[in-house]
C-alpha cells in the first residue's frame, strides 16, 4: 500500500459546493494534489490509506454513470468505505424527502457525502442539515465544481498553464452547470473565456460574468487555445430552444472545418456524455486534438484530491 | 357573541402627534374615542373634556393614525387553517397595526359564492379581533373562464374582485368582466404576470438568476399583461387595480394610464419596496415571491413612486407557508412571505431612511385602500369608526420570527433591526393590542 501523498494543503472550505467559494490558492492546491494522484493511479498499487475508516456516501438524485463511478473509485482508492445511493426521481416525492434523507443519513455518521440533484441549490440545502463534508457533484444548472477542476487539470497538464490561454465554451450555456463552474474557475486562474452559443442558449446577464460572447463559431473560435463543447439535452433540440439537431449541428456542431478556425494547436474537450453528430463530430471527438478520454482519467484524480483535502478538515483528522 | 362593555369605555389618546392622511393633517393634539367612534381629534381636549370613566393614555412622543388596511393578504381559511386561520391572521394584524385585513379568494373552497363570503364574515366576527373584508374571485374557481356572480357577491359583502395570484389570460374573459363589473361599480384587482412568459421562472431574470442557475422570469411578463389590461380598460372603462407591480417598466405603463385619466390604480408590496433580488442570496426561499423581487433600481423607483402617489397602495402580500414547503430546493419551494405584522415596521425603515414621508406611507396603507374599496376606515375624521393605532416610530427592536403571531414563520425580515412599530391597536373603540 502506498503512503498518502505528502502535501500540507488544506482547503479553506468545509464543503465543496461550487467553484464560486474557492480562492485561487484553493484551486491551485487542489490541482497540485490531483497531480500526485494522477501518478498514483497509473501504478499497479493504486490504494492509499488516508481515508481509512471514513465513510463516503454517493447520493445521486439524477442518473449519472461516469461521475458516480469516478467518485466511487476515488473514495475506494483512498481507503474509504463507499456506499452508493441512487435515488431515482420517480421514487422520491420531490424535494420533501431531501431533508428527511439528509437527516436519516446524518444519523449514520458519514464523513463525506457526494450529491447530485436536479435542482439548483439542493446541495447547499443538504449541507446545512448534516455534520459531514458535502461535495457537489452537480446541482441543477448551478455548479459542477469537480468537472471544472478536472477540466483545469487536463488543460494545465497539456498546456503547462492556464493563465494567458483563450478558452471557448460552446453550446448550451444556459442550462449548463459545467459552463458556470468553468467560467468562474478559468477566470480565477487568468484565462480569457469566450462563450459561443445561439442567443436562446445564453443566460440573460451572461455579459456580467466576465466573458466574451459570440454567436458564430467562425468568429468565436478565432485565436482559441481550448474548445470546450457542451452537451445539448434532447428535450431542448426540437423547436423549444433550437429548431432541430440538423440546424444546431450545421451552425454550432464542432467538425473539422469549424475546428480549423481555432489555433492550429487547439485542443478539444467535452464533459460527456457526448451526442455525436449533434454538438460534436465523431472525427473530432476521437481525433488527435481531443482530450476527452484524458478528462475522464483526470476526473478520478481530481475527486481523490477533493476527498483527501476535505477529509483533512474533518474532526479527528 | 357578547360584547364586553367594560372594554368599550371612552379612550383619550392624549398629547400625541396626530396624523390623518385623509385630510393631510399632522398636528399635536388629543383624540377622543367613545362608543366605538372617533368623537374628536384636536388640540387640547384634555382630561376636562372627556366623559366619565374614560381611560386617558399619554401618547407623548408617539403618533396617532388611522388603523392600517392591508389590501392583499392570503389567509388559509377556509381550507388551510393549518397555515393561517382568520384568528391567527387577525392576531398578527393587530400586532402590526392593521385593523382591516382584505383577504384573498384563493381559499378552499374558493370565495366565488356568496355563501363563502358569508362564512368569512361570520368567522371574522366570531374568531377575529380585527375587521376582515374578503375580495371575491373574479372567475369561477379562479379558472379564468367564467365570471362569478359579481352582483350577488358584492351584495354579500365582497369588497373587490380578483383571481388572487392568477392572471386572467383570456382577454375576452377579462374584457367582459371589466364591462360587467363596471355596472356594479366594483373594483377589479388583477395579478399581472403572463404565465407562459414566466414559464418555469422562479426569480427575476438576469445576472443573479444566471449565477444561481435558476430560471428567470423577465419583467416583461408583468408589463405585457399590464399593458394588455390598459387596452382593455380603455375599451371598457372598468375600474382597475394592478395587484402588485414591481418594476420601472410597469410604473411607466401606470403613469401613462393615469395621465390619460383612466380609472387605474395600483399597489406595491412592502417586500418589493424593502428588498431586492440580491436578498435571495444563497437560495433563501423566504424571498421567493410572485412577482419575484427585482433589481435595486426597480426597488428605488417603486419607493419614489409611492412618495409621488403613482403607487396608490402599499400592502403586505401576506402569504403564510409551512416550513415543509419552504425547506426545499429553491425552484421547488412554495411562493410567498408573511408580512402583515411587519408591513408597518418595514415601511418605517423607509421613512427613517429618508426615502418616504410618514404621511405618504400611512396614506398608502390606510386612506387609499379605504377609498378604493369603499371602506369606512382610513381616516380620523370625527364620526368615523374608531379603528386607530398608536405608533412608536422610534423604538428600536430586533425581529425574532419566533415571536410573530402568524402560524407560519416565513418572514424575509428575520433578525432585521427595526426602528418603530405599532404600540397600540384599537378596533371599533377597543384596545386589542398593546406593545409592552
Amino acid at each position: 500500500m502506498n503512503m498518502a501523498p505528502k502535501s500540507s494543503f488544506v482547503l479553506s472550505q468545509r464543503h465543496l459546493l461550487g467553484i464560486a467559494g474557492l480562492s485561487h490558492a484553493d484551486i491551485v492546491g487542489l490541482l497540485d494534489l490531483a497531480d500526485t494522484f494522477v501518478e498514483l493511479n497509473r501504478q499497479i498499487e493504486k490504494k492509499t490509506a488516508s481515508l481509512r475508516g471514513r465513510t463516503l456516501i454517493n447520493m445521486f438524485f439524477e442518473a449519472s454513470t461516469r461521475t458516480q463511478a469516478s467518485f466511487e473509485l476515488a473514495g475506494k482508492r483512498l481507503g474509504a468505505d463507499v456506499m452508493n445511493m441512487s435515488v431515482s426521481s420517480s421514487s422520491i416525492r420531490k424535494g420533501e424527502t431531501l431533508i428527511d434523507t439528509a437527516v436519516t443519513l446524518n444519523a449514520m455518521h458519514p464523513d463525506l457525502i457526494v450529491m447530485r440533484h436536479h435542482a439548483s441549490g439542493a446541495v447547499e440545502l443538504l449541507s446545512q442539515k448534516v455534520d459531514c463534508s458535502v461535495i457537489n457533484a452537480g446541482d441543477g444548472q448551478h455548479e459542477h465544481p469537480t468537472q471544472a477542476l478536472l477540466d483545469a487539470l487536463t488543460i494545465r497538464r497539456n498546456k503547462g498553464a492556464i493563465e494567458g490561454l483563450t478558452i471557448a465554451i460552446c453550446g448550451d450555456i444556459l442550462h449548463s452547470r459545467v459552463a458556470r463552474s468553468n467560467i468562474i474557475l478559468l477566470n480565477t486562474l487568468g484565462a480569457r473565456v469566450r462563450v459561443i452559443a445561439p442567443s436562446t442558449l445564453l443566460p440573460p446577464g451572461i455579459e456580467r460574468f466576465g466573458v466574451e460572447v459570440a454567436r458564430d463559431m467562425r468568429e468565436g473560435l478565432s485565436g482559441i487555445d481550448i474548445v470546450m463543447m457542451l452537451r445539448l439535452q434532447r428535450e431542448r433540440m426540437n423547436g423549444s430552444f433550437v429548431p432541430s439537431t440538423q440546424e444546431y449541428f450545421a451552425y454550432y456542431g464542432l467538425d473539422q472545418k469549424k475546428l480549423a478556425y481555432a489555433k492550429p494547436d487547439a485542443l478539444v474537450m467535452h464533459p460527456g456524455p457526448m451526442n455525436r453528430g449533434v454538438e460534436i463530430d465523431s472525427i473530432v471527438a476521437d481525433g488527435a486534438q481531443s482530450l476527452i478520454r484524458e478528462q475522464v482519467e483526470m476526473g478520478v484524480a481530481v475527486r481523490m484530491a477533493v476527498l483527501e483535502a476535505l477529509s483533512r478538515n474533518l474532526p479527528n483528522a | 357573541m357578547l360584547v364586553d362593555r367594560r372594554d368599550r369605555h371612552p379612550i383619550l389618546l392624549a398629547n400625541a402627534r396626530i396624523i390623518d392622511p385623509s385630510r393631510d393633517l399632522d398636528f399635536p393634539g388629543d383624540l377622543l374615542i367613545a362608543d366605538g367612534v372617533i368623537r374628536d381629534a384636536k388640540r387640547g381636549i384634555g382630561a376636562a373634556g372627556v366623559p366619565e370613566g374614560a381611560e386617558i393614555i399619554d401618547c407623548r412622543g408617539k403618533i396617532v393614525a388611522p388603523g392600517l388596511i392591508d389590501m392583499r393578504a392570503f389567509i388559509g381559511e377556509p381550507g388551510a387553517e393549518g397555515r393561517e386561520s382568520i384568528a391567527s391572521a387577525s392576531q398578527a394584524a393587530a400586532a402590526g397595526g392593521v385593523t382591516t385585513i382584505v383577504c384573498q379568494p384563493d381559499t378552499e373552497p374558493t370565495i366565488d359564492d356568496p355563501t363563502i363570503v358569508d362564512f368569512i364574515q361570520r368567522r371574522a366576527r366570531d374568531t377575529g379581533i380585527v375587521h376582515v373584508q374578503p375580495m371575491a374571485a373574479l372567475t369561477k374557481g379562479l379558472k379564468g373562464q367564467e365570471m362569478t356572480e359579481i352582483g350577488l357577491l358584492k351584495a354579500a359583502g365582497a369588497v373587490a374582485f380578483t383571481d388572487g395570484t392568477r392572471s386572467v389570460t383570456n382577454a375576452q374573459v377579462m374584457r367582459r368582466a371589466l364591462i360587467y363589473a363596471d355596472d356594479f361599480d366594483v373594483l377589479i384587482v388583477h395579478h399581472t404576470e403572463d404565465p407562459d412568459l414566466v414559464g418555469e421562472g422562479v426569480m427575476n431574470e438576469g445576472e443573479f438568476a444566471a449565477r444561481l442557475g435558476l430560471i428567470g422570469s423577465p419583467k416583461a411578463s408583468e408589463t405585457i399583461m399590464l399593458e394588455r389590461d390598459m387596452r382593455l380598460v380603455a375599451l371598457t372603462g372598468g375600474r382597475y387595480h394592478a395587484a402588485s407591480i414591481t418594476c420601472v417598466e410597469s410604473l411607466e405603463v401606470v403613469r401613462r394610464a393615469k395621465d390619460a385619466g383612466m380609472p387605474v390604480t395600483c399597489s406595491a408590496s412592502i417586500n418589493h419596496l424593502a428588498l431586492n433580488e440580491i436578498d435571495v442570496g444563497q437560495y433563501r426561499t423566504f424571498f421567493k415571491l410572485s412577482p419575484p423581487l427585482r433589481s435595486e433600481d426597480d426597488r428605488q423607483a417603486l419607493v419614489a413612486a409611492v412618495e409621488e402617489g403613482l403607487i396608490d397602495v402599499v400592502m403586505s402580500d401576506h402569504n403564510p407557508q409551512d416550513v415543509e414547503v419552504k425547506r426545499l430546493p429553491f425552484a421547488e419551494a412554495a411562493i410567498g412571505a408573511i408580512g402583515i405584522e411587519t408591513m408597518l415596521p418595514a415601511g418605517l425603515r423607509l421613512v427613517h431612511g429618508g426615502s418616504l414621508k410618514l404621511m405618504t406611507l400611512l396614506k398608502a396603507m390606510s386612506t387609499r385602500p379605504a377609498e378604493l374599496l369603499g371602506l369606512p376606515g382610513g381616516t380620523l375624521r370625527p364620526g368615523s369608526p374608531a379603528d386607530v393605532i398608536v405608533i412608536d416610530a422610534d423604538v428600536p427592536w430586533v425581529l425574532d420570527r419566533a415571536e410573530l403571531k402568524s402560524k407560519c414563520r416565513n418572514t424575509p425580515f428575520d433578525e432585521a433591526r427595526m426602528q418603530g412599530r405599532a404600540a397600540r391597536t384599537i378596533v371599533a373603540g377597543r384596545t386589542i393590542y398593546e406593545y409592552v
